[in-house]
Order: structure tokens, then C-alpha cells, then sequence
């Protein structure tokens, strides 16, 4: 019964990954969007935590378009992994439901 | 008579329009002949970086139009020393080479000079 949790503001001037992380189990998965990429790259304030995370088994995704669109993919930390539109619409389809962190 | 006007940009570009607006503020106010000045801090920083390709989420590329500033006589842009730090950005990763890096001392010295600030 697991949950797909999405981020779309970016973590240095937002507070909605932290309140995503306190509520995450496991099984879930988190994928980052729009503004919500800053959080994927190896110095986001919230590294340490995704990482962590990944490790008790909660996947954690980043759209790739958003990504190139920002000049990220160099910087992206490697427990995260980029997918495209179509791995979008199917995540949604993997898990129960879908909470929006927006 | 001509005013110091300083054009603080600290959104990241693309999530919202307000970068976009910063920058068109700029090239705006440049016609009319004023002392202006732009300096990114926060997570305007962003936008400053290379290799940004905005057409696969169907938008204008935003580093594109940051180097035609100086065009414009806009030759003062400056970027917050602390928010790279932060986002473990360093000046090579920059389209401008001609950027001035500003800790916080600086820009308060900068924000002191100025006779008006505009926030984006």
C-alpha cells in the first residue's frame, strides 16, 4: 500500500522535502519535479537524509527533463536516479495513491 | 535624474516566472538611462549556470539573456559568495566570466549605496 510523493519547490527556500521525509515509510518512493530537482544534487541541503533513506529502501527519482532543463546532470548525487515522462506515468500506476507536496 | 538602482534576483529560474520578470525588469529599466546594477543571491544563483537546456521543458533559456546584460549597459552584476558556497557552485560553472563575487559584508556595502531596490 505504498505512497508516491512529489516535490516540485526547491529545498533551500522551501520546507515541503522535509515535511515529505518525516512522513515517508518504506516501500514509498519520492520523486523530485520542476524546482523540486535542486533537491537531487550532491550538495541539497537534504542529502544526507535522501540518502539515508535509499539505504531503508524508499527509491527516490528525479524527471530528467527538469534536470538538462536546469544544467543539473552533472551535479545529480548517485543514489538518485533520473527518469523521463513515461517512468513518471508509470510510477504513478506502481503505487496507491499519490501525494503532491506542492 | 539618473538613480542607483540595485535588481536583487533570488528565485531559480523556471519553476516560477519571477526570473524571467527580474530580467525583463532589467532590459526594461536600462532605456531609460539609470545606474543599474543586478545581483543574484539564494537560489538565483541557478540561473546563472552553463548548460542549461530549457526547450526540453519548453521554456526560454534565461542563461542565454544574462550575458547580453552588459549589452545594455548593465556592466555591474555581482553574485552572493555564501549562496554559491551553499549550492557548491564555483565561478568556472558560470555564463558570465566577468561576475563579481560579493560576501555579506559587501552587499550590505552595495545595498547601502544604492537610492532604490528592486526585489525579485
Amino acid at each position: 500500500m505504498s505512497t508516491l510523493h512529489t516535490i516540485n519547490k526547491s529545498p533551500y527556500t522551501n520546507n515541503t522535502l522535509n515535511s515529505c521525509l518525516r512522513i515517508c515509510a518504506q516501500n514509498d518512493a519520492i520523486l523530485l519535479l520542476e524546482d523540486g530537482v535542486f533537491g537531487a544534487i550532491k550538495a541539497a541541503p537534504a542529502a544526507t537524509e535522501l540518502q539515508s533513506l535509499t539505504k531503508t529502501g524508499v527509491k527516490i527519482f528525479a524527471l530528467i527533463n527538469d534536470l538538462k532543463a536546469r544544467g543539473l546532470e552533472e551535479k545529480l548525487a548517485p543514489n538518485i536516479q533520473p527518469i523521463d515522462y513515461d517512468a513518471f506515468v508509470q510510477l504513478t500506476l506502481d503505487h496507491h495513491r499519490v501525494q503532491s507536496w506542492y | 535624474m539618473q538613480k542607483k538602482i540595485l535588481l536583487i534576483s533570488r528565485r531559480a529560474p523556471y519553476g516560477n516566472s519571477t526570473a524571467r520578470e527580474a530580467l525583463d525588469t532589467a532590459l526594461a529599466a536600462s532605456v531609460y538611462d539609470q545606474d543599474i546594477s543586478v545581483l543574484f543571491m539564494d537560489d538565483g544563483v541557478f540561473q546563472l549556470l552553463k548548460n542549461q537546456h530549457s526547450q526540453l521543458i519548453d521554456q526560454k533559456n534565461i542563461a542565454s539573456t544574462i550575458p547580453a546584460l552588459p549589452l545594455y549597459g548593465i556592466e555591474n552584476i555581482y553574485v552572493h559568495q555564501n549562496s554559491m558556497d551553499e549550492r557548491a557552485i564555483s565561478i568556472e560553472e558560470l555564463v558570465l566570466d566577468e561576475i563579481k563575487m560579493l560576501n555579506d559584508d559587501d552587499v550590505k556595502h552595495l545595498l547601502n549605496q544604492q537610492d532604490h531596490l528592486l526585489s525579485f
